[in-house]
């Protein structure tokens, strides 16, 4: 088929884009289940829980977005990180069912709702370990042989994957914080306040190993960074900005601005990560054009995700403005 | 002991199939009920078509939620346990199960919600408009999860390059050679769920005495759907065997147990199939009868499983009384629905309290049918993963140690006992709250949560009623 188009890159966007709505939306509904031990009462983990629940299971269709898009376009992702990555993901699944379930439940609770808030809790916790974990085995790359993944179970468990994945635990947990100083008021947003320079602080540490870290992995991205100035760097430098803004913001008792920045942090590790690893999305040996699916698949799909994509845009939109706002105590009533 | 990986991945996407499978077969029937009841009331104006449809549409929210979660797992075992299918089919699979997903949010985000919390909030035709997308888009769903699992049965329009699979033409790829026999047969199979489940659940409150005159309407439609539904299947069924026996031959075979290729072969009732002896114990069957079955000539040829080494034979037990199962099931939904038809005629439809009863049970049976049908068309593909082309071991994860496999196996057992055993528990209360509890205005003290299905139910799941 002619190829009019570099459909490729046009997927990579898409799919890069997917990953991070989903980080950054499901990161902050995570974030409240990682919180939940630490929060004052039981009212006040109401609350925490009403600040997400319109939207949590919204936020979670990016991901099934993505990993259905990621078979179709970039199949040998797919079929490398998942059997790589075997008992993470199972871990992340069984993490994200139980924290669902006990969502729907917990509402409908009475005598029974302790049992879900912890099931809400550790499926929070365990998700997000899992996802940090993925981050981290994708930095240190996959031992494959032909177009298979032909290393170990355990291959992705190492010091640095535990790393990336307590890492994440607590940007996640940064993300729902900052979340709660935004819709929240009173004592839950004074306890978000309080905790989230402890949770920057940690988060920062993590990023300052990862940094130090990915350029070693390999010879090709330490050269990138260090081969002379270059553009790149204003990626670290504007994640250390926001981090800043994150700090400053929340002493000066700013409502919007710790979350906004908290994004920006996120947005920017994340851009610099791509740029360390670009055009490698199964490191070391596979580029995107190595994963790539045929050409008439990849059109054959991008026409229903052109049509899905702003409706499902739209509609989440429409439901953040809906619900906008401070949550109020028992509720958006 | 050595642990096999492959036996291991093989009983747990059984395991995750079947559970998963029990819910869109309902939802699908159920969509297109509610559908029917809000046209009902859209069109008579008579407010007992509106509380049936608000009692059904708590129960499909239910069921709704509970599948989407047990999908999203399945969506991730192609890649975990079977990463050599997932990369050669990608290009055809990867497309068409996006579209599925494409077509539920976009079914969720612009009528769903519409459907389970619009009722007060939008004109009554806009309201049963979202019904019948909901009902439609539950369909094209199907469509696609059924046409990539046709494939696996009868590929076509693919070409196979360097170990991955091309697609030279969408509409053969798709619309492959058991698709539309399929599609047929699973769709029947969905509204007959939905039937069954509709007659046993008002048979129920009918004998309870509660909201008699409601659950008589359902009741009797259900019975309606059932006289003409069953005996349809059956006739459907009997086209997509003939389909499997031009294409997969030796299903067929292990599905009548036939061990050798010959003329004139009887139709067994019962028999005890041997694969180590090649051959049946106690054989009761009727003669020649498959021979006329299937190719409509008492003495027309039947093809045998000795046309194939043992290893490319399927697991003729499991298939002969899957098989076995599924018929005898669809015949008692016929019988079922002639006993219903007489007492109608005599005018005792609502008062036979075996009858009545019998219906309570019956409503369980087109879940183990259904089930029983897809063992039949998934064993009988054994040992093929692709037929003819692609074999179980072939599409395995290489990586995969019998140990990952069977962690994970428990760990899904253990997730899914827990989980939907709570749902389907809820899932009962919604059962006993019945129309009352769902036409009841609900207590305002839990917010309203759009596109949450489970939201649209107002039961408590551990409040005694």
């Amino acid at each position: 088929m002619e190829q009019t188009f570099d459909l490729t890159i046009i997927w990579a966007g898409i799919i890069g884009f997917g990953l991070m709505m989903y980080v950054l939306m499901d990161g902050f509904d995570l974030g409240q289940g990682i919180l939940y031990p630490f929060a004052p009462n039981e009212k006040a983990r109401d609350t925490m829980m009403n600040s997400v629940a319109p939207v949590w299971d919204g936020n979670e269709t990016w991901l099934v977005l993505g990993g259905a898009g990621l078979l179709a376009a970039f199949p040998l992702v797919y079929s490398v990180f998942l059997p790589a990555l075997y008992i993470g993901v199972f871990l992340m699944l069984a993490g994200l069912i139980f924290r669902g379930v006990a969502f729907e439940f917990r509402f409908k609770a009475k005598t029974s709702k302790h049992l879900w808030s912890w099931s809400f809790c550790v499926g929070s916790i365990v998700a997000s370990f899992a996802q940090g974990a993925v981050v981290g085995a994708y930095i240190q790359g996959f031992e494959t042989e032909g177009f298979a993944y032909s290393g170990g179970a355990l291959d992705w468990l190492t010091p640095f994957t535990v790393f990336t994945g307590l890492g994440l635990v607590a940007g996640y947990a940064l993300l729902g914080s900052t979340w709660l100083i935004l819709k929240t008021e009173g004592e839950v947003q004074e306890f978000a306040y309080n905790i989230t320079p402890k949770l920057l602080a940690g988060l920062m540490a993590v990023f300052a190993i990862v940094s130090i870290y990915t350029p070693f992995v390999d010879t090709s991205v330490q050269e990138r960074w260090f081969s002379g100035p270059s553009l790149i760097w204003a990626l670290p430098v504007m994640a250390l900005f926001c981090a800043f803004v994150v700090f400053n913001s929340v002493r000066k008792r700013d409502e919007g601005m710790p979350f906004v920045a908290t994004m920006g942090i996120f947005l920017f590790s994340y851009l610099g990560l791509l740029a360390s690893k670009w055009p490698y999305i199964v490191p070391p040996k596979f580029t995107i054009y190595d994963a790539a699916s045929a050409y008439n698949s990849q059109l054959f799909l991008l026409l229903g995700f052109l049509f899905v994509i702003p409706i499902v845009l739209a509609y989440t939109s429409w439901t953040y403005w809906v619900f906008r706002g401070k949550v109020k105590e028992g509720g958006y009533h | 002991m050595e642990l096999d990986p492959l036996i291991l991945s093989r009983i747990q996407f059984a395991f995750v199939v079947c559970f998963h499978a029990i819910f869109p077969v309902f939802t699908i029937g159920l969509a297109s009920t509610i559908a029917g009841f809000e046209t009902l009331s859209f069109k008579t104006g008579n407010p007992l078509w509106q509380r049936l449809s608000k009692f059904w549409i708590q129960v499909f929210a239910v069921v709704f939620g509970i599948g989407v979660v047990s999908g999203i797992v399945m969506s991730f075992q192609f890649g975990t346990n079977w990463s050599n299918f997932s990369y050669a089919t990608a290009n055809f699979l990867g497309p068409v199960l996006s579209y599925e997903v494409i077509t539920a949010f976009f079914l969720e985000a612009a009528f769903l919600g519409v459907l389970l919390f619009g009722r007060d909030k939008v004109p009554q035709g806009v309201h049963l408009f979202a019904a019948i997308m909901v009902a439609t888009g539950t369909f094209i769903s199907s469509f696609w999860i059924l046409a990539a699992n046709s494939l696996m049965q009868t590929p076509d329009g693919l070409e196979l390059i360097n170990g991955m699979y091309y697609v030279t033409s969408w509409t053969d790829s798709i619309f492959n050679p058991s698709f539309g026999y399929r599609f047929a047969h699973m769709g029947l199979a969905s509204f007959l769920t939905a039937a069954l489940v509709v007659a046993g659940v008002s048979a129920w409150f009918v004998i309870q005495k509660r909201e008699v005159e409601a659950n008589k309407k359902a009741l009797s439609i259900a019975m309606w759907f059932l006289l003409v539904l069953a005996p349809l299947q059956a006739v459907v069924g009997d086209f997509h065997g003939l389909n499997t026996l031009e294409h997969q031959p030796m299903k067929v075979a292990a599905m009548e147990g036939n061990w050798e290729t010959s003329t004139g072969v009887p139709l067994l009732l019962f028999a005890i199939p041997d694969k180590e002896a090649q051959k049946n114990h106690f054989e009761i069957g009727i003669p020649k009868m498959a021979s006329y079955v299937l190719t409509h000539d008492w003495d027309g040829e039947v093809p045998g499983l000795n046309e194939v080494s043992v290893e490319e034979q399927p697991p003729v037990f499991i298939v002969f009384w899957a098989f076995r199962i599924m018929v005898g099931l669809g015949l008692l939904m016929i019988a079922f629905a002639l006993w219903g038809l007489i007492l109608r005629l005599r005018g005792k439809l609502y008062e036979s309290t075996l009858f009545l009863n019998g219906l309570r049970v019956m409503s369980i049976s087109p879940f183990i049918a259904v089930l029983a049908g897809w063992v039949v068309t998934e064993s009988g593909r054994a040992p093929w993963l692709i037929y003819g082309q692609m074999t179980h071991a072939q599409g395995l994860t290489p990586s995969l140690t019998g140990g990952m496999a069977l962690f994970t196996l428990i760990g899904y057992v253990i997730v899914y006992s827990l989980v939907f055993s709570s749902g389907i528990y809820y899932l009962l209360k919604v059962f006993r709250g019945g129309l009352e509890k769902a036409s009841a205005p609900h207590e305002m003290h839990e917010i309203e949560r759009p596109m949450r299905p489970f939201s649209a139910a107002h039961v408590a799941i551990d409040e005694d009623l």
